[in-house]
């Protein structure tokens, strides 16, 4: 089935006019009428029509293409999967859409996340849960759940989703897909909603290691727009696709494999890492004494950055609004009907984080951890080329299972947080199954060398060689 | 009199509006009185994603402010987020700078007619300014409107912020110190500095404390004064009502006050206890920039003549006594108007200073007008000062051929010709050639007496001729038949 295949796949197969790209697009939709209604992956559909230009360079002409509700498309609804911005229409693209329209991508539409991207389940969304599509009793994972789940479900051949603390990597391990999130400036964030600003980048999740490198060739670059966006050479990705890894050094993070990780994960993590061995890579552990504190110093610095972020949602100038007598009631009716649990909980952890009095104590620490956890990475990076630990402690989790725990609900991105403290690379590509789900391998890497992380992520997507699907109906 | 035995202590905080072609941190452009939101863009909307990008020129004003104000700059500077819920602003944030400013220990030394005050510069920084709301009401205050606009023209805006020590001891210092700072930032080229329109905004800190006391007393922050002669009325208003009450044993309250102009007195905007806790934290959208030694020294060697220097230039250069100097460079425009007026008269600089300082000052006054707004150039202030030098006209008339240019923005030369004003207007001089006439023409002055009237055109016309046509000749008629 087309739908099954991937980006790089259908680009060689429309090349050579297998097949036209209407019936590319017609049979991803026929797919997506027929899995949705168990997926529930996505908020808005798009339609468009197939690219005639056959000069565009890459590999994504009319490739169905979903992204993440929380990127601004301009026309098209983008609502954070949030009551507030229910019937909200951007009037611009965000940077990356404009990209992805100059690689005349076919749109298939907007895919769901939990509100504003904080949680880690896409159960906080204020429409719908999304399913994995592995077991649809189960969530996708969070927040980009409903690109990791279209992608999985083939609902789109690949995604767009935002990591600020695993929220592609996550998904992406649940999820039994490739997803990446790049160096923090090397993917412009103009025209993502923003969560957590310094924390946020835009990401691929695709069908492999491939499509993955294709993906942030088309999306990666400078931006005028986005002054935290680093103006370097962008490499060629698709030339790290390599599965050469002989005398690689990589590093496990032994406090990421220790205590709190289900057996089974542990084990095919540990199975993946000899098999890069077996290949010639070298495997060392290595330690980092503050990673322990990168959780709760990610859950201070983020809620405060988002505090702050999410305070123009009042609804003076867009969005919902909530009839009220005067501007403070319609201020606090407005926030208090159009956010959820979790994005207010978070607003308000973020604002007394930042008030007078218990700004350094929180704020202040926060950021002196992340100090520290980016020179344990940099000690770490002197033993290894890339560093490596399971994407995340479980595999998907059943679907109820932890709303009523948000501490248990944030420790599923222990793992993945790390990266996004230092702004370091990281990939989560499908190692296995453990009880029937898929089990994620995350291999970070150093300040802007996607380069090793992608070589290092398709050598072991080739000596696995993780051939299942899920199972939908 | 009662004994004063308080003196006020003042600190003030001044938002400069800077002249820069587009925001603070988009491309929009920087405008005044255009229809509403008609200069605005997804960035100073605060859409959702949108990211600032800070606008350089920006930087760079506010660095020349810093060093015209004796300022350190600091070499790293950073953009922090000032958290508040208001419809004006976009972001319900505002980006401002908080521990590290552009600027900071800097001062000013203020001229009074007295000698000068040094005043202290805490800091000058850079921010974003707001949109603005108009409450549709009859006073255009909020609590009585029934529905609020929203402009966002304004919004994003640079501003830049001064604040001083509170080094000052009453309002006319305080005028003093704001009417130099705007000069400042006028010589500078990064603001017009106009008060009424509100690009440059005062906001001062008052309290009193007895003579010779080193403590602080509590203060009262005073908003909303749109004029230098509102700055004056409301601080003393504000030193006197605090004087009153201390006086009769009552306490300041800590607490922000409006200067309302109609009613002429300040009152409660709002109470200490709803003091607003702002949650400043570093902007992650903005990364720290640095401001090297190199970039500050060639904003420094590219400053231009400030207020002071050009004051000491008119002093020595045009030999003008101090006062003059310094009320000539009260503002760029006047300072301008001068330094032009006397590259075409140099024969007589003071002379030139005479004429603004006094009538020109006048009129402007009257009219509510700036130097630069008049119709009056210095090539007409010099067209009437040479009229007057070759005794063309007199003093006397040279007003009056001023009062009409001002009005008619018309060449004293074509005024002249035009009202006919060479003639001889001075009915003294008039009277002597009326006498002679009349003595001369004995016969004439009899046919006058008996009635004739044809006689009296006769001694007119003799007059006229004896003065070869320049006495008036209604002055003429009018001196006859008196001393007929």
């Amino acid at each position: 089935m087309l739908y099954e295949l991937t980006a790089y796949e259908l680009n060689k197969k429309l090349q050579k006019k297998e097949f036209s790209s209407k019936e590319l697009t017609d049979a991803v939709n026929s797919r997506i009428e027929s899995v949705e209604k168990n997926v529930d992956a996505y908020v808005t559909f798009i339609e468009g029509k197939p690219d005639n230009n056959d000069n565009v360079a890459g590999i994504f002409r009319n490739i169905p293409v979903a992204v993440k509700d929380n990127i601004c498309t301009k026309g098209i609804k983008t609502t954070c999967s949030s009551k507030i911005l229910e019937n909200y229409v951007p009037i611009y693209d965000a940077t990356v859409v404009k990209k992805l329209k100059e690689a005349r991508v076919a749109f298939t539409g907007k895919t769901n996340l939990d509100e504003f991207a904080m949680g880690s389940s896409t159960e906080n969304s204020a429409f719908k849960i999304t399913k994995n599509p592995w077991d649809t009793k189960r969530v996708p994972g969070g927040s980009s759940g409903g690109s990791a789940a279209a992608v999985a479900a083939g609902e789109c051949i690949a995604a767009l989703g935002s990591d600020t603390g695993g929220s592609i990597r996550q998904p992406a391990s649940f999820c039994g897909v490739v997803g990446m999130k790049p160096t923090y400036g090397l993917v412009s964030r103009y025209g993502l909603v923003a969560f957590a600003s310094s924390l946020d980048q835009i990401g691929p999740i695709t069908k492999d290691v491939t499509d993955c490198a294709h993906l942030l060739k088309a999306i990666a670059g400078h931006d005028a727009f986005d002054s935290t966006s680093l103006n370097t050479e962008i490499p060629d990705y698709p030339k790290a696709l390599t599965s050469n890894v002989k005398g690689l050094k990589i590093g496990v993070i032994k406090e990421l494999v220790a205590e709190g990780i289900e057996s089974g994960i542990e084990h095919v993590f540990s199975e993946a890492a000899k098999k890069l061995e077996s290949k010639g890579a070298q495997i060392v552990e290595v330690s980092m004494p503050h990673i322990e504190y990168a959780l709760p110093a990610y859950y201070l610095i983020a809620p405060s950055e988002a505090s702050s972020n999410l305070a123009r949602f009042d609804g003076v100038r867009y969005g919902f609004r909530a009839q009220a007598e005067d501007l403070l009631e319609m201020y606090k009716k407005t926030r208090s009907v159009g956010f959820g649990e979790e994005v207010k909980r978070r607003i308000m952890l973020g604002t007394y984080a930042l008030s007078t009095g218990y700004f350094e104590a929180y704020y202040g620490q926060a950021q002196k951890i992340r100090t520290l956890i980016i020179e344990d990475f940099k000690k770490a990076f002197e033993k290894a080329d890339v560093l490596v630990s399971p994407t995340t402690p479980s595999t998907a989790f059943e679907i109820g299972e932890k709303t009523d725990d948000p501490l248990q609900m944030y420790l599923s991105d222990i793992a993945t947080i790390p990266a996004n403290l230092a702004g370091i690379p990281a990939i989560s590509v499908p190692c296995g199954l453990s009880e029937g789900l898929p089990v994620g391998f995350q291999i970070m890497g150093k300040h802007l060398d996607e380069m090793t992380v992608l070589k290092t992520a398709y050598a072991l997507e080739q000596t696995i060689e993780f051939k299942e699907k899920p199972k939908l109906n | 009199m009662a004994v004063k035995d308080y003196e006020a202590v003042i600190g003030l905080e001044i938002h400069v509006e800077l002249l820069t072609e587009s925001k603070m941190f988009c491309g929009s452009a920087v405008t005044f009185g255009e229809e509403p939101n008609t200069h605005t863009c997804p960035i100073c909307l605060g859409l959702p994603g949108t990211l600032p990008v800070t606008n350089k020129k920006a930087i760079e004003y506010i660095t020349m402010i810093g060093l015209a104000l004796n300022c350190k700059i600091n070499p790293i500077s950073q953009f922090h987020r000032k958290n508040y819920f208001y419809p004006d602003m976009p972001k319900d944030y505002q980006i401002s700078q908080y521990d590290i400013p552009v600027a900071s220990n800097g001062f000013l030394d203020v001229e009074l007619d007295g000698g000068e005050r040094r005043v202290r510069i805490l800091r000058a920084h850079i921010e974003e300014d707001t949109g603005k709301l108009l409450h549709e009401s009859k006073s255009g205050r909020l609590h009585e409107a029934k529905y609020s606009l929203v402009d966002f023209n304004r919004a994003g805006t640079p501003l830049a912020e001064t604040v001083t020590e509170p080094d000052i001891r009453s309002a006319e210092q305080a005028v003093a110190f704001v009417s130099q700072l705007r000069s400042i930032v006028q010589h500078l080229g990064v603001s017009d500095g106009n008060m009424e329109e509100g690009s440059l905004r005062v906001d001062a800190n008052i309290s009193l404390r007895p003579v010779g006391s080193n403590e602080f007393g509590v203060k009262a922050e005073v908003k909303n004064m749109n004029s230098f002669r509102s700055l004056k009325k409301a601080l003393n208003f504000e030193i006197e009502r605090q004087e009153e009450l201390l006086r009769n044993g009552g306490e300041v309250h800590q607490e922000t006050r409006h200067w309302d102009e109609k009613l002429g007195r300040t009152t409660t905007l709002r109470r200490k206890e709803e003091v607003q806790d702002y949650r400043y934290f570093p902007d992650p959208d903005l990364v720290p920039f640095n401001l090297t030694e190199d970039y500050v020294e060639e904003i420094r060697s590219k400053l231009p003549e400030l207020p002071k220097d050009r004051k000491k230039r008119f002093i020595e250069e045009y030999g003008l006594p101090a006062h003059d100097a310094r009320v000539l460079t009260q503002s760029k425009a006047v300072g301008d108007y001068f330094d032009e007026a006397v590259k075409l008269y140099k024969k007589d600089p003071k002379n030139v200073s005479n004429w603004i300082i006094g009538e020109f000052s006048y009129h402007l006054k009257n009219a509510n007008l700036e130097i630069d707004e008049s119709a009056i150039t210095p090539k007409h202030l010099v067209n009437l000062l040479n009229l007057i030098d070759k005794k063309t006209i007199s003093g006397k008339i040279a007003k009056e051929v001023f009062d009409e240019m001002f009005n008619t923005g018309k060449l004293p030369d074509i005024i002249v010709e035009e009202k006919q004003l060479v003639q001889i207007v001075d009915e003294s001089e008039i009277e002597k050639i009326v006498d002679a006439v009349l003595e001369e023409n004995a016969q004439a002055v009899e046919d006058l007496k008996s009635g004739k009237e044809k006689a009296l055109g006769f001694l007119v016309g003799q007059v006229m001729r004896f003065s070869k046509g320049k006495a008036n000749p209604e002055i003429v008629n009018r001196l006859i038949k008196k001393k007929i």
